[in-house]
């Protein structure tokens, strides 16, 4: 299995007052193979959507290499990677299409825009071509293309933000909450058409959201943060079947199922712990961890190994 | 097709606000006066007659004379293209410059942004028409004066709108997205955030600009302006103003009235610039 993205030992810290440091995203770990589907989940404030912004190579990290196809790209600055041809490879999905779409550019500049810049497509017809192709492989009606943002449906705008990262053909199409911003019935379709899209492309998804169904539904091999450090991976089904880190059999339990009603479920209790300034030798989730002890206060779990390709960071998993 | 649109989207902007409308005819006459002003004339505006010394309002002067029996009708009439000049050009200087560091300032950040800000705080410690005296003062008075004291003294007020406006969308999804999509700093700030913020600033600009005719016209009436006999509204209304007691009203209302005339024109216009500008609002 080669490795299409792979981060080592990724940070991102920012300064937060009187000489606090938040780790927003705390030495991570990972790899998404060509071709693969790997979800990302984990509660607001987890460090998700850094880290996403970390791999899309919108911010640099504070240290850590990020690897694609074999190339270093964290060798240079953002603000120099943005003209590299590699800037292409990696296109992120927003979370909300309505903030993620200019007001002022019509749908076709919107999809044309990266066309130019990244592929140096000029020529008017060659570029019309590319659009219009983008805009069919959404599913966006062509009349819509000379529309501007604020005339399109919710779904529509999604589409659009869709169309606008694949046009550029990437070997990584980042989702970021791709559908949280939707309604339900838009939700499924977009999801349709974001697992159609993967197997008619290639492409590799990296899907972040904090709906475990959906993530279940794309993925292949799911990753768990916990204040910006992943504490487990699995390939879906060993995640749901036989989950090792308590955070994640929280997360599980906290899936509505008509099935278990009555039962009783597996509840976190408090607040997670402050990112700013964490102690390297506490585990991040303890205070919090139905199952904590003492060695969870004096020594910061690694991730270790349970069956195949199955990762979990907890001394008691 | 460009221009039927274009069409479609002013008819929207004037149909919907009657206002905008007769502040559109307005201003269109007062840069009339401006482009051809002295072809228009009856009178020569600097011309002195000895013989009709404040004479009223009548049929051969329409605004009455002055002190010096100039027709006060022509020398309004004249004075447009100066006030106006003075004014566009100062609001126009500070526009650009004001949008240039303030969107540098908001999207950088940093020192740029620090250095940026204290330096128009520096300008807004000041109260600024006295500051705008200062400078034309030091200076000295000529019309590139005072456009150079006008234009500083609006400064901050463009800085900080474009720095506040840049500064909201620096990290909003389709900045984020034109990054993605290959586009450096530069790009991304003129084709991405500008055009977005250019609605506001221009209404800001369109409401300033009544603001930087009063003051233009104020440094005049002050006697730091341009020098008599020019014929310039501020400089009229100070003249008329030592007839304010011995009744001869028409040597001041009338100029008067023409500022007043301005500034009104310009905040009308304001609102149907926004609306004309905003994309939300297009068909």
């Amino acid at each position: 299995m080669s490795a299409l993205l792979e981060a080592r030992g990724l940070h991102k810290h920012y300064p937060a007052g009187r000489g606090g440091v938040l780790h927003a995203v705390d030495g991570v770990d990972l790899e998404v193979a060509a071709g693969e589907c790997v979800g990302l989940v984990g509660e607001s404030g987890c460090g998700k959507s850094t880290l996403v912004r970390l791999l899309a190579r919108l911010i640099d990290p504070t240290s850590g290499r990020i690897l694609l196809a074999g190339a270093d790209t964290t060798a240079v600055s953002q603000a120099r990677f943005v003209t590299m041809p590699q800037r292409a490879q990696i296109q992120v999905v927003f979370q909300d299409p309505s903030e993620s779409l200019n007001p002022s550019f019509r749908v076709f500049r919107s999809i044309a825009d990266p066309l130019r810049r990244l592929l140096g497509i000029h020529d008017p017809t060659r570029l019309a071509a590319r659009v219009h192709r983008a805009a069919d492989l959404v599913g966006l009606p062509r009349e819509l293309i000379a529309r501007y943002p604020h005339q399109l449906s919710g779904g529509q705008r999604a589409r659009v933000g869709i169309a606008r990262a694949i046009a550029v053909e990437p070997a990584l199409l980042i989702l970021d909450e791709p559908t949280s911003a939707l309604d339900v019935s838009v939700q499924a379709v977009i999801l349709r058409l974001l697992a159609d899209l993967r197997t008619r492309l290639g492409m590799s998804y990296l899907f972040v959201s904090h709906d475990l169904n959906v993530v279940r539904l794309l993925c292949s091999r799911i990753v768990v943060m916990y204040l910006g450090r992943v504490v487990e991976m699995a390939p879906t089904e060993a995640l749901f079947t036989a989950p090792r880190h308590p955070y994640t059999q929280a997360l599980l339990a906290a899936i509505p199922d008509p099935a278990r009603r009555g039962e009783r479920r597996l509840r976190l209790e408090g607040a997670p712990r402050s990112p700013i300034d964490p102690d390297p030798d506490v585990c991040r989730f303890h205070g919090r961890c139905p199952a904590s002890s003492e060695r969870c206060a004096t020594a910061m779990p690694q991730l270790r190994p349970f069956g195949e390709n199955h990762l979990a960071a907890c001394h008691f998993a | 097709m460009r221009a039927m649109v274009l069409g479609r989207n002013l008819s929207h902007a004037f149909g919907a606000n009657r206002l905008t409308l007769v502040a559109a005819a307005i201003l269109l006459l007062l840069l009339l006066c401006a482009a051809f002003g002295q072809f228009l004339v009856p009178y020569d505006p600097l011309m002195t007659d000895g013989t009709a010394k404040l004479m009223a309002p009548g049929a051969a002067h329409m605004f009455g004379t002055d002190a010096l029996g100039r027709d006060i009708f022509s020398r309004i009439v004249v004075a447009a293209r100066l006030d106006l000049g003075m004014a566009i050009s100062a609001v126009a200087l500070s526009f650009v410059l004001g949008l240039t560091l303030g969107a540098i300032a908001g999207y950088f950040g940093g020192l740029a942004d620090r250095v940026i800000g204290r330096v128009m705080d520096t300008i807004m410690a000041f109260p600024l028409f006295v500051l705008a005296m200062g400078i034309v003062a030091a200076l000295g008075n000529s019309v590139l004066n005072i456009i150079i004291a006008t234009m500083i003294i609006n400064l901050p007020f463009y800085c900080r709108f474009a720095r506040a406006e840049v500064n909201v969308r620096r990290e909003t999804g389709y900045v984020e997205a034109a990054r993605m999509g290959g586009n450096r700093a530069p790009a991304v700030l003129v084709n991405h955030i500008v055009p977005n913020i250019l609605p506001p600033m221009m209404v800001q600009a369109s409401l300033n600009m009544g603001w930087a005719i009063l003051n233009a016209a104020g440094l005049s009436f002050i006697g730091l302006g341009v020098r008599p006999p020019t014929p310039e509204w501020g400089i009229m209304v100070s003249e008329g103003a030592s007839f304010i007691i011995s009744g001869e009203w028409w040597t001041f209302v009338f100029p008067g009235a023409a500022l007043v005339l301005a500034v009104f024109c310009f905040n009308l216009l304001g609102d149907g610039l926004r609306d004309l500008l905003d994309p939300r609002r297009r068909i």
